[in-house]
């Protein structure tokens, strides 16, 4: 036991080796790909009529001009020791700067996360109790509707409706530090709704094929026998069979929550790391864009890992080894 | 509660008395269960056609008393399983049971609602599969399971059902049956597994157990000590069972009654002594009478031998052994059973020979020269000669091929031949395993156990090997079809002089066709000679052991063997 308990370990101190290297090479990318971004932030601050000469000066005091390898070190020896420099449009942190915006995101992607992932499970259990019947094509037919659409023609649909029409919640989202939590849960909730329509498909699909998948095991079988309610059976005796690849869909689903909510933050303009980059974007912040990105690259390489790992671990045989 | 149990015993004398005494009538107010014209069908959805019924079970009447232990007994596709299951009102897959009536103590169960049905089964009914590793769910805790019926029908509270469990455990002979229950399913063995099942069927106190052939799935040292648990249980419980099985021998050890089924009907009905002893179909007699295939041992061979097998170790890890110091081997034309349980490194030593696992250490040496240990660098001569026949025929071809193209591969591989000339070639080994050039465009699907089982033998033969490794090629047929496969295969070998290394783990076969025998048991081999010497006295431990095991068509058979050994472990 404690063999494996320690392959256990030594597998997650593996995978999370591999996954700082895989963010290593993902700096270097995102370094090029910045890089490749026509202006620069020098350009776009002294504005279009300015001279050479001045955009020059500008670059050198900014430290522009140095090799891209030389920039790419130095970038990356301050992100190793925390810190992730300052923005070159405003002057300041961007560890700061990021610091409240990443709050913002996580809590709309787990909010919506709350809901959807029970949601999408639960209605999955559903249409596989009532396979091929009419509940089931009802439950596939409105999840895929809603996937289907883009997000911000939910989104604007859900404002039309609940803000616009019924004047159920407000239709814009910003959300201020001295807010209470139930107003920020008033706030972010149509951006909620919007994202759980989005991911909800994809889990419930999933879930559906993976427990249909191991319904015509003989322990099923041996579950009817014992005459078990036919609830019971799904949820007791072929879902935790049939986990594993759930897990790695909704994990899937929870880093698009965090890194796929840029369209979703512009439409209700919410103040999260999606409109931090279209912004800095937009202004040639380079070190803005670049840190953004480098946490969403880490978000996503950690949430994966962590889909990995619950795998395995939902596995009686690999927990409970002979 | 002595005093309580002797007005019980005293209570069911009297009742078993006054059975006696009104007799027939009394007998079938006092039946547990009672079917009546069963009937039941598949439907079969043909896309753009009505719904077709195909009948599997017809006319099936039978009556279990309290207590008694009736055995259903026929092939495969007899209609066993499916009676069983319509016991608990339960049709598998498409089946439906459209006729007749299945009385619980009076109730047709057949006529509930779903959810009445449920409150029967697990609670009155119990089932014990035939695949214990496939019956536990894998995700939970082996007590969980045990105890999930008493609970889900609110008979017993959780600390009760786990006592109760936990006392099953121990007399069904499990080890540490206090924390058995804690163990998940895949940490027990086979055997340990069947009999937990048999508790999780007990634990609900049903009055009615269906055990769908219990013992097929275990090895015959095994079986034994599981038919005997199942047997202490039935005594001891007083439940009444169904036993279902294809085994004559195993059914009689344990039966009061016996119906031989065939095609889903009846073909006879009768106490055990009756059915084993004075049987009146023709059918039943050819069920009872021993295997018909007997040859003699060949006689002792000249010249090299084939196949030389010396010193082999091998394993999967490269550290856990599962072949130690193993040397046989097998002259042209003979045929070598390499006998021994699951696990016994007998599937092994087939993948070291073929190449499939190269040893650790030792060599093959077929037909004079040394064979590579590693499959890559044999030459196609070598892989030619040396060919192999699975026990599943049917994922061993490729669904998406015909008869034809399946044979036809070997003979274009190895020899080149195209087009008409191969087409003749397969149509003549058609001939020569009995099925004849309309099934050279059909597709596995098409064709039954035996028939694809004989494809693969034409496969085999089609690359005109010297040696043709069997493992395990009957297993999975019934007695009959499997005679055909083994009598098919000593025509063959007389006609082509090719040698057969059968790995089997049924003795009957060994008996039937051997020339030599080796019994390996856990990686070693435990005996090896000429059948003759190996399958007479004086015996190893364990070759006497499994030797004994092999059920015999016997009443009391079971109660001597347990007996004997019994006192020779008294004795040591």
């Amino acid at each position: 036991m404690a063999v494996d308990n320690n392959s256990l370990s030594t597998l997650v101190v593996k995978r999370l080796a591999l996954g700082l290297l895989l963010l290593l090479a993902i700096s270097v990318l995102i370094f090029a790909g910045t890089e490749l971004l026509p202006g620069d932030v020098a350009q776009s601050i002294l504005g279009q009529s300015a001279t050479p000469e001045a955009v020059a000066n500008l670059r050198a005091e900014m430290g522009l001009d140095r090799p891209a390898l030389t920039r790419y070190f130095s970038w990356l020896f301050g992100i190793v020791q925390g810190d992730l420099g300052t923005s070159l449009s405003s002057g300041r942190d961007i560890s700061t700067m990021i610091g409240d915006r990443l709050g913002n995101t996580l809590f709309l992607a787990s909010s919506a996360a709350l809901i959807s992932v029970p949601l999408a499970i639960f209605l999955g259990m559903v249409a596989v109790h009532y396979r091929d019947g009419i509940v089931d094509k009802l439950i596939s037919i409105t999840t895929i509707a809603t996937i289907s659409l883009p997000e911000f023609f939910i989104g604007y649909l859900l404002i039309l409706f609940l803000a616009v029409n019924w004047n159920l919640l407000p239709s814009s989202s910003i959300v201020y530090s001295d807010m209470s939590f139930m107003e920020r849960l008033t706030a972010i909730a149509i951006p909620c709704i919007t994202l759980t329509f989005v991911v909800l498909a994809h889990m419930m699909r999933m879930t559906r094929a993976a427990i249909l998948n191991v319904m015509n095991s003989a322990y099923i079988e041996t579950a009817e026998l014992k005459g078990l309610s036919p609830f019971k059976i799904i949820f007791h005796h072929a879902l935790p069979n049939a986990i594993s690849p759930i897990i790695t869909v909704v994990v899937l689903n929870l880093a698009y929550l965090v890194v796929g909510v840029i369209v979703v933050e512009i439409i209700f303009v919410y103040p999260g790391m999606g409109q931090l980059l279209v912004d800095h974007v937009t202004n040639r912040d380079v070190p803005v864009v670049q840190a953004v990105g480098l946490i969403f690259a880490a978000i996503y390489i950690l949430l994966n890992m962590f889909a990995d790992i619950m795998s395995i671990i939902a596995n009686p045989r690999l927990r409970h080894p002979k | 509660m002595s005093a309580t149990q002797v007005i019980k015993e005293t209570g069911s004398e009297i009742q078993s008395e006054s059975q006696h005494l009104v007799g027939e009538q009394a007998m079938s107010s006092t039946a547990y269960l009672e079917v009546k014209d069963l009937k039941i069908q598949a439907s079969i959805n043909m896309p753009g056609k009505a719904k077709k019924f195909i009948t599997l079970v017809d006319n099936i009447s039978f009556t279990l008393g309290r207590g008694k232990v009736l055995g259903l007994i026929g092939e495969s596709g007899a209609g066993k399983s499916t009676i069983g299951l319509a016991s608990m009102a339960y049709g598998r897959g498409g089946c439906e049971i459209t006729g007749g009536q299945m009385l619980v103590e009076g109730t047709d169960i057949l006529q509930l609602s779903d959810k009445e049905v449920r409150s029967f089964r697990g609670a009155r009914i119990g089932y014990v599969a035939q695949s214990a590793a496939a019956a536990f769910n894998p995700a939970h805790r082996i007590g969980e399971q045990v105890i999930e019926s008493a609970l889900a029908h609110k008979l017993m509270t959780r600390p009760q059902a786990t006592a109760y469990a936990d006392e099953l455990f121990g007399k069904l002979g499990l080890p540490d049956p206090e924390n058995f229950g804690r163990r998940y399913p895949h940490q027990v063995s086979g055997g340990q597994l069947q009999r937990a099942m048999t508790v999780m069927a007990l634990c609900a106190k049903p009055d009615l157990i269906v055990f769908d052939e219990p013992t097929t799935a275990l090895d015959v040292t095994t079986q034994i000590e599981v038919l005997a648990t199942i047997k202490h249980a039935i005594e001891e419980t007083g439940v009444a069972a169904l036993y279902i099985t294809h085994d004559l021998a195993v059914v009689a050890q344990v039966a009061d009654d016996i119906m031989v089924l065939r095609g889903g009907s009846m073909v006879e009905y009768g106490t055990t002594d009756q059915i084993i002893n004075k049987p009146q179909q023709q059918y039943t007699q050819n069920l009872v009478s021993v295997r018909s295939i007997e040859k003699d041992e060949k006689p002792d061979p000249v010249g090299e031998p084939i196949l030389k097998v010396t010193n082999i170790d091998a394993a999967y890890d490269g550290v856990n052994k599962i072949l130690k110091d193993v040397t046989l081997h097998l002259h042209p034309g003979q045929t070598l059973s390499i006998v021994g349980e699951s696990g016994s490194g007998k599937s092994t030593l087939a993948r070291v020979i073929t190449g499939l696992l190269p040893p650790m250490g030792g060599a093959t040496v077929f037909a004079g020269t040394t064979l590579s240990a590693d499959l890559k660098s044999r030459t196609k001569e070598q892989l030619r000669q040396l060919q192999m026949i699975y026990q599943m025929a049917d994922v061993a071809m490729n669904p998406r091929h015909t008869i034809g193209q399946i044979i036809g591969r070997p003979i274009e591989f190895y020899f080149g031949v195209k087009g008409a000339e191969k087409r003749r070639q397969v149509v003549e080994l058609l001939d020569q395993i009995e099925l004849g050039e309309e099934y050279f465009d059909r597709y596995p699907a098409e064709l039954s156990g035996g028939q694809k089982q004989r494809v693969c033998i034409a496969r085999a033969l089609a690359a005109k090997p010297s040696l043709i490794i069997c493992d395990e090629v009957t297993s999975a047929l019934d007695p009959l079809v499997a005679d055909g496969i083994l009598q098919l295969l000593m025509d063959l070998q007389n006609k082509h002089d090719i040698a057969y290394l059968f790995i089997t783990h049924d003795l009957a076969t060994v008996k039937a066709i051997s020339d030599s025998i080796a019994v390996m048991y856990q990686g070693e081999l435990v005996r090896f000679g000429k059948k003759s010497t190996v399958l007479s006295p004086p015996f190893d431990d364990y070759t006497d052991m499994l030797l004994s095991s092999v059920p015999e068509m016997q009443l009391g058979w079971l109660e001597r063997i347990l007996a004997t050994r019994k006192m020779h472990a008294a004795d040591n």
